[in-house]
């Protein structure tokens, strides 16, 4: 035999017991063309491109992920930030193309559409004026589609007349969804830095450089890293490094045949694989745990960052040595209503807000999935994303902001998001205000590439 | 045409009949055995078996009358292209 038994069973145990799986296969797709001074002509390109293009998208996954024995979990779309087709599209007619692009969602069986996005970071646009205007409204009334903006970046600075108007936004997209605790906010993600071929939502969106259309492949193994560090109790943090990056080349080497695959099949190029540790909320699917399993008492504690920036890097190593195209976010995902681990952490006092905002400076994303007190003003959410852009900026990477301000809920009390996003526990922010400072608006200056100590 | 090949695994407790029973669902399939392992781990039957697949485009026949036998039988049975194999463990 050319594999041995044992090769076999492991990866038949990764799979069945310790939920390895392909998080998500996402068809990149370029709406350029589709843009059109007669809005109903618009609506209808899209509409048609969306649904010619990933016709066969839900099928060949479903039959690659038969023939391979490998799950993949989510089928999703990625299209050009939609900001950038709205032309002189009024507020009504953008929630409309929400609507079309829910619909078109529904109609392929793809679980989310990610692009209802703008890119910001230096300045407004007409179509972005419009889009951010539409985006409380929008994320209310449809189900399946995603958002998000990007506000800053290293090379511009951080743009806080967009951080200003974001706060709002939030609030008022959680109020129009208070009787699904806000949920509308789990669908808007604000970024600075973001990658233009992300294919994990809420922040997925098919960037300018990007071509006609790619599939983009995104792979996760939070229960395969724990399990595979179960097994070494004493090995040394070097060994623990080597364990994680021989872990994450495995899994990234399934994701890539599998995306290749599945690429080939649709006639389609193959663009990134994204290797990043996504917890769920299945049992030992945790990104906390692992750091737990590296010798933390409860994620939080000190240590956290230090445990954090080793399984970041390991993973990044592990998958940048399996996949000729690494891409997205690869890293870890530290999303508290949908890591168990993180949930206990909160529950038991050990991880706080401050300590979520200090480990995205070692992760690879940002503040993901926290619940907020719903009487948390504006200004506040503002001044959080502002914290979050800054890290982003000064570290030059990828930092985001996804907190859901539920309405009526008081710190200590657990909400339910449902499905893939889980449930957490409601956290207090710091009741000093910082309005004065949002009020200000303007642009915050690009940092120094030198001098950077 | 490009050969292709596929791993079966069978997985459960050891009793009268695994291997006869599913190598008669892979003799009605026409689909010939290349390669075959087994051993019993502390009363776990564990089966490899690598058979061709060439010319086969649509497996999920088979995967139906595998798994059919498998809640029969109390066993897992997978059946899983090689290539993933290959991908994993393998540069």
């Amino acid at each position: 035999m050319t594999i041995a038994m044992d090769e076999i069973l492991q990866t038949i145990r990764m799979v069945q017991m310790e939920n390895l799986d392909i998080r998500t296969v996402t068809m990149g797709i370029s709406l350029r063309d589709c843009a059109d001074s007669d809005f109903h002509k618009m609506q209808q390109n899209v509409f048609h491109k969306i649904t010619t293009y990933a016709k066969d998208l839900t099928k060949v996954a479903v039959e690659t992920e038969k023939e391979f024995g490998v799950p993949i979990i989510n089928k999703r779309i990625s299209i050009t930030p939609i900001a950038e087709i709205l032309g002189n599209a009024t507020v009504e007619q953008t929630v409309e193309l929400a609507k079309t692009l829910d619909l078109a969602a529904k109609q392929l069986g793809v679980d989310f559409i990610g692009g209802f996005s703008a890119l910001v970071h230096k300045g407004f646009s007409k179509g972005d004026e419009t889009l951010l205007k539409s985006l409380p409204e929008a994320l209310s009334v449809t189900e399946r589609v995603c958002s998000s903006v990007s506000v800053a970046t290293t090379r511009t600075g951080i743009n806080m007349d967009a951080v200003k108007q974001l706060g709002y936004v939030i609030k008022e997209a959680a109020e129009r969804t208070k009787d699904q605790n806000g949920i509308a906010c789990a669908k808007l993600v604000v970024f600075c830095n973001p990658v233009e071929d992300n294919p994990f939502m809420a922040g997925a969106f098919h960037g300018a450089g990007e071509g006609e259309a790619v599939i983009n492949v995104g792979v996760s193994g939070p229960g395969v890293v724990l399990n595979a560090l179960k097994k070494h109790p004493q090995a040394d943090l070097g060994e623990v490094s080597d364990i994680i990056k021989k872990t994450a080349f495995k899994i990234t080497r399934a994701g890539e045949l599998i995306g290749r695959v599945v690429a080939e099949r649709l006639g389609i190029p193959f663009g990134i694989m994204d290797l990043s540790l996504a917890p769920t909320n299945a049992i030992n699917d945790s990104v906390a745990e692992i750091l737990e399993e590296i010798g933390l008492e409860r994620v939080g504690t000190h240590g956290t960052i230090a445990a954090l920036a080793l399984m970041n890097d390991a993973v990044k190593k592990g998958g940048a040595m399996a996949s000729s195209y690494v891409g997205g976010l690869s890293g870890a995902f530290i999303p508290v209503s949908e890591d168990n681990g993180m949930i206990r952490g909160i529950i038991d006092g050990a991880l706080s807000l401050s300590k979520l905002e200090a480990m995205t400076c070692v992760c690879s994303v940002g503040l993901d999935m926290i619940a907020i007190t719903g009487d948390v003003t504006p200004a506040t959410l503002s001044a959080m994303i502002a914290d979050e852009a800054a890290i982003g900026m000064i570290n030059k990477k990828t930092t985001a902001v996804r907190v859901i301000p539920v309405p009526g809920k008081q710190e200590g009390e657990m909400v339910e998001f449902g499905g893939l996003l889980g449930r957490a526990p409601v956290m207090g922010v710091n009741p000093f205000s910082s309005q004065n400072m949002i009020n200000r608006g303007g642009r915050i200056p690009a940092p120094l590439q030198a001098l950077i100590n | 045409m490009e050969r292709r090949r596929a791993v079966v695994s069978v997985i459960g407790k050891d009793k009268v009949g695994i291997i006869s029973k599913v190598t008669t669902i892979l003799a009605d399939n026409n689909m010939n055995i290349l390669d075959i392992s087994q051993t019993i781990l502390q009363d776990f039957f564990t089966m490899m078996m690598i058979i061709d697949v060439t010319g086969n485009e649509n497996l999920s026949q088979l995967r139906d009358q595998l798994d059919l036998v498998g809640e029969e039988m109390d066993l897992k049975i997978n059946i899983q292209l090689e290539e993933i194999f290959q991908a994993m463990h393998r540069i």
